[in-house]
């Protein structure tokens, strides 16, 4: 279902397991993992939704642009289905 | 007392600066953990010899549990495809216990290169590894990993070639990760516990490889 990805612009306060540099980068689905208990829920004792997680591939020339050390290699991260959107 | 008139800035015989007594007040997060430590302890729900043995517990592991993984990987084949499908359940099959957190082993191969950071703060994989170096937790490793990785690697002393793709792991959540280094060349013929005393720390981090026989 979810092959390229783009991750969410948003910058909530609080627990937040989605990195920064990563926000707003396209990438492509690597696996799926889960469900797990949504993170940003757990941290403050609530109870949690249980969420895919979606190990995304990133080319490091997506993430850096120009600066990539270089762009062919790449980065793989954990991120919950909430902060994904189809691209 | 001499003692008392220590000066700080002389140097040890090895040429390093005394650190500095801790003195300071404990925070506030220090005193929070005597105080529940103490409580939970007068309230029978634990024992000071439970919470010494869960960290002798803790400080017993090392990587020599996961160089005997990675050694396995390297001897058996339907064994590699197992810890490759599902680390977890072929760790506990060695009987090691990776802990509610799920590992994944990641290969490096002739083309393919895998490092590990956690960028967010420091997950490792403490049930196979033992506590994370000192580095692994410094901002500085922690955000240049995932920026400059080649450079990070070339200063622990490994330039890959330009051939090989990098593949960077950031251990943002759930996941723990554990790197398969390559199998080095000359040891078809050693055994098992000694491919195992080849594989170190920093090979299944990722910013090495593995030692030569």
């Amino acid at each position: 279902m979810l092959d390229k990805v783009r991750v969410r612009t948003w910058a909530p306060p609080g627990h937040v397991r989605t990195p920064s540099y990563l926000r707003g980068k396209i990438g492509e689905v690597e696996r799926t993992l889960g469900p797990f208990g949504n993170p940003e829920q757990l941290a403050y004792g609530l109870r949690a939704d249980h969420l895919a997680l979606y190990r995304v591939r990133f080319r490091m020339g997506d993430v850096w642009g120009a600066d990539a050390e270089r762009p062919e290699d790449v980065l793989e991260a954990e991120i919950y289905a909430h902060w994904l959107e189809p691209v | 007392m001499p003692h008392d008139h220590h000066d700080h800035d002389e140097l040890s015989p090895s040429g390093h600066p005394y650190r500095a007594d801790q003195d300071g007040p404990l925070s506030y997060w220090q005193v929070m953990e005597i105080a529940v430590r103490e409580l939970m302890i007068e309230k029978g729900v634990t024992t000071a010899e439970a919470v010494s043995a869960q960290i002798e517990a803790m400080d017993a592991r090392n990587p020599a549990h996961g160089a005997a993984v990675v050694a396995r990987a390297w001897v058996d084949p339907a064994f590699r495809a197992r810890l490759l499908a599902d680390g977890s359940a072929a760790c506990a099959e060695m009987g090691f216990d990776v802990g509610p957190m799920r590992l994944i082993a990641i290969e490096n191969t002739a083309d393919v290169h895998n490092v590990v950071v956690c960028t967010l703060c420091s997950c490792y994989p403490r049930n196979l590894l033992g506590l994370p170096p000192d580095w692994y937790k410094s901002r500085a490793y922690r955000s240049r990993t995932v920026r400059e990785p080649r450079k990070v690697l070339s200063e622990f002393g490994l330039e890959l070639p330009a051939g090989v793709t990098l593949r960077v792991h950031d251990s943002t959540a759930d996941m723990r990760y554990l790197v398969v280094p390559a199998r080095p060349e000359g040891t078809a013929d050693l055994s098992e516990a000694e491919l195992a005393a080849l594989v170190t720390r920093d090979a299944m981090i990722g910013v090495g490889v593995a030692k030569a026989p």
